[in-house]
């Protein structure tokens, strides 16, 4: 167990996870739950446990479409979204690197592909 | 002169520990008038009390000062070994040294100061106590039940059953409650009609209870014993007395279009209706809303058919007034509203119902006659999903922070009438915990697991989607083998948090009686008196204090009945004699008192006063009623002119504690 990257992701987030009953409704509602090793209740819990090791290393970070699905319906208002997104930021920020630059993006583009996934994009895959 | 005793005690070492209790009753024996200062171990003992009696009469006291526990504790324990050797009670005064001193320090020097500045101060005081006499005030030999559920039809035949007279108020045109729209019953699965009907007819037939349907309480005036209540009698457009209950208004009634709350809103009834065939009294209603005479005057059909000439479309709201000795408050709870979760679609699709629409569809009585089919096509479902917990264990605005205690024991119960009757529909129950705690809870649980087959998985629906060719896609988690399910079901059941019947607060005001941020009703002590309300003469039964199955509802019913039936054998009740009263000479009528007083004690009259100049002059001065009065002492603060005072606690009682402890 990680105590400092525990209280780095407690304290990025703001999110209290022993407030979870363990219920399991945010991975009930879950769009990218397939996509995903981690699904957003196990993030709160290994969270808990301090495991945030394991989550940095899963793809399941960049899989979270950060739709807020999970944040909307958590019956004891978890916001488990956002500790997928501060553990992806421990992930980047621990990596050094950013993982899409603006030169990439030309190429990336087509017709149907919105703006704002650009957007998101940089802010998934960017520091 | 003043003679006064002190007594110390040590409480064991709850006292003795933190306070050095030698060293203060020292100090207080060289307190002006203290003739004696004792300490003694246990003072509320036997030996202790008869250390104080004994000192009472040798040493001829007019006062004492206990320094011990809370006054909530042992002030009536004093009082009464005072009173028995022929000293006033109310010159004993307490001071607290055991919750205001030796709990919460635990330097000894600085609580054993505080402890003798406590003494101090209620030596100050017991100087100027006054021998007060408690007065005495009747009890009205009758009962009040208001809500008509299985909780108040079992508290009002337990009151009858002792003898007294018992009223009553049911807001709905018939008693019964929630127990007459549920079918089976767990944990034995009996029929709840069967056994709620013959109840709600024996306590029809009871000699001593008068039932009020379609009434609500709409002023409560008075206090324990004496209460005066208003009821108002809401206008149904059927004489009550002459209807038969025979129906035939309704069978003829051309307006057929409202939605049937009895059922939930699965079919339509009449605008005349009788909501069910055993209900209690069997009269017939007339809902305004729809009835198209006294909308616009056109039809009068059910009065042309009603041979007993009871239809009255000119009937009002009557009011009539009562005086009771006991309020029981009854009125139960309700499922919460779900419209504001949209993720299980409960707005769009029929076929996702509560668990209470649920049991109308299985009841022989409900809008398919028992036979168990979805609201939109009629269809027998063949994949039915149980969600439970919805909108209960939540921690935000829209559910509620309490767990409802009946859910899993009734979805339980649903899942296994199902398969019993339909054992080819495949049944799902998504839970967080199972919660059964109750004599064979737990077992009726595992029958369903492990008889009926029903299929229990740890997770919870995330999202609900009706789709186009009728069925419902169900999204959930199941957390034992951590993936990710969608089962193509047929009907949704959501089993909704309950909550306080909406108009419990109003009336929790109107009895001056505490309620929990849930608007249940708060009990006088949590463990210990769990059917008394913190005012004097209101009970608490059934779901209205908390959540409760039907067992639970029907203990905590006799026991509320008990506890009012104690109250009305006794013919009178002693008052509390520390109350109001005002100096005539100094109140110059403003009305200010009048305005505080919660419990409306204070009234003005008019009196002839010889003034200095020897003239007459009528002033208007303000007079308390002592047994209304409950000694909040809110008037005493809210006079200008220093007129009011509470005996006991009086204005100059308190400067002198004050000066004592300044000193
Ligand atoms: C779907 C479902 C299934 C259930 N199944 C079971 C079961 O199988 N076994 C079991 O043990 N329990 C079951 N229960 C629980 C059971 O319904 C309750 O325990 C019981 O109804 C509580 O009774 P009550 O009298 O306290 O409240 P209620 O039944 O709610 O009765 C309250 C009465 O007071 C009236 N009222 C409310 N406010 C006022 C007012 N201001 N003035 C006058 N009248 C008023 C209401 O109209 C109502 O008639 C079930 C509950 C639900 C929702
Ligand atoms: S925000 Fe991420 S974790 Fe939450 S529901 Fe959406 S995709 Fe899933
Ligand atoms: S929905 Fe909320 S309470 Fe339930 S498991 Fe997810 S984070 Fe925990
Ligand atoms: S009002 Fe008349 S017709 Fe209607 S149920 Fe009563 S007696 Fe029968
Ligand atoms: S009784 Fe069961 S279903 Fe109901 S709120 Fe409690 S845990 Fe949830």
């Amino acid at each position: 167990m990680n105590k400092n990257l525990k209280e780095q992701v407690l304290r990025s987030s703001g999110v209290n996870v022993l407030k979870c009953m363990r219920c399991g409704k945010c991975s009930g509602t879950c769009p990218s739950y397939d996509e995903m090793e981690y699904h957003p209740h196990q993030f709160v819990y290994m969270v808990e446990k301090g495991d945030i090791d394991t989550l940095m290393n899963s793809n399941s970070v960049y899989k979270c479409l950060t739709c807020f699905a999970c944040v909307e319906r958590c019956p004891r208002g978890v916001e488990p979204a956002k500790v997928v997104e501060a553990v992806r930021l421990a992930a980047v920020r621990q990596q050094g690197s950013n993982h899409l630059s603006p030169v990439q993006i030309p190429d990336m583009l087509d017709e149907d592909l919105p703006q704002q996934a650009i957007v998101t994009a940089f802010r998934k895959y960017a520091k | 002169m003043q003679r006064i005793g002190v007594f110390v005690c040590h409480c064991g070492t709850n006292i003795a520990a933190t306070v050095d209790v030698k060293a203060v009753a020292e100090a207080l024996s060289h307190e002006p008038g203290v003739v004696i200062s004792q300490d003694y171990q246990y003072m509320c003992s036997e030996s202790g009390q008869n250390l104080v009696k004994d000192a009472i009469k040798e040493h001829k006291l007019t006062g004492v000062v206990v320094c011990s526990c809370s006054p909530r504790m042992h002030e009536n324990t004093f009082r009464k070994a005072a009173a028995s050797v022929g000293l006033n009670p109310y010159l004993v005064e307490i001071a607290n040294i055991r919750e205001q001193c030796s709990w919460i320090h635990k330097d000894i020097a600085t609580a054993t100061d505080k402890a003798v500045i406590l003494g101090k101060a209620a030596v100050a005081k017991v100087h100027l106590n006054a021998p007060l006499t408690a007065g005495e005030s009747p009890v009205a030999k009758r009962a009040l039940v208001i809500g008509g559920g299985i909780a108040g039809i079992q508290t009002a035949l337990d009151i009858a059953e002792a003898g007294f007279d018992v009223d009553i108020v049911e807001k709905k045109s018939t008693i019964g409650g929630k127990m007459a729209q549920i079918d089976k019953t767990f944990p034995t699965l009996d029929c709840a009609a069967c056994i709620l009907t013959p109840k709600m007819v024996e306590a029809s037939q009871n000699e001593h209870i008068t039932i009020h349907s379609f009434s609500e309480v709409s002023e409560v005036k008075g206090f324990v014993g004496n209460f005066t209540v208003t009821i108002k009698k809401k206008a149904r457009y059927v004489d009550e007395v002459k209807c038969t209950g025979c129906g035939a208004c309704v069978e003829k009634c051309p307006m057929k279009k409202v939605p049937n709350e009895f059922n939930e809103g699965l079919d339509n009834r009449h605008a005349v209706y009788i909501p069910f065939a055993q209900a209690v009294p069997k009269v017939a209603t007339i809902d305004p809303n729809y009835c198209m005479m006294l909308k616009n005057g056109k039809c009068g059909i059910c009065s042309k058919v009603c041979t007993a000439g009871a239809i009255d479309y000119k009937q009002q709201d009557r009011f009539i007034e009562q005086k009771y000795g006991a309020i029981i408050v009854a009125t139960g709870f309700n499922p919460i509203n779900l419209d504001k979760y949209d993720e299980f679609a409960y707005n769009q699709c029929p076929d996702v119902v509560t668990s209470l629409e649920l049991e109308r569809l299985m009841n022989a009585a409900g809008p398919n006659g028992g036979t168990l089919l979805r609201p939109s096509d009629k269809t027998h479902p063949h994949t039915i999903v149980f969600v439970q917990c919805v909108g209960s264990r939540c921690d935000d605005e829209k559910g509620k922070p309490y767990c409802s205690k009946i859910c899993c024991m009734y979805t339980a119960k649903h899942a296994m009438l199902i398969r019993e009757k339909y054992p080819d529909t495949e049944v799902y129950v998504f839970y967080i915990d199972v919660r059964t705690p109750g004599k064979n809870f737990d077992e009726f649980y595992r029958r369903a697991v492990e008889q009926y087959n029903v299929h229990y998985i740890k997770g919870m629906v995330g999202k609900v989607t009706p789709k186009s060719d009728g069925k419902i896609d169900v999204q959930a988690s199941d957390l034992l083998s951590n993936e990710q399910l969608h089962i193509n079901a047929d009907m949704v059941v959501l089993a909704a948090a309950i909550e306080p019947d909406k108009t419990a607060r109003p009336l929790a005001t109107m009895l001056t009686t505490q309620m929990d941020t849930n608007d249940f009703f708060t009990e006088a002590h949590p463990k210990l008196r769990p059917v008394e309300s913190a005012t004097a003469g209101i009970f608490l039964s059934g779901a209205c204090q908390g959540p409760k199955d039907i067992p639970e509802t029907v203990a905590q019913a006799s026991a509320a009945a008990a506890k009012a039936i104690g109250l009305l054998v006794k013919n009178s009740i002693t008052c509390n004699p520390c109350v109001a009263h005002s100096d005539e000479l100094l109140c110059n009528g403003c009305s200010s008192c009048e305005k505080v007083c919660p419990y409306g004690a204070i009234t003005y009259q008019d009196k002839e006063f010889r003034m200095p100049d020897r003239t007459t002059a009528i002033r208007r001065v303000a007079s308390v009623n002592p047994a209304v009065c409950q000694g909040c002492g809110a008037c005493t603060v809210a006079c200008p002119s220093g007129a009011m005072d509470l005996n006991g606690f009086s204005n100059s009682q308190i400067m002198a504690e004050v000066d004592a402890i300044c000193k």
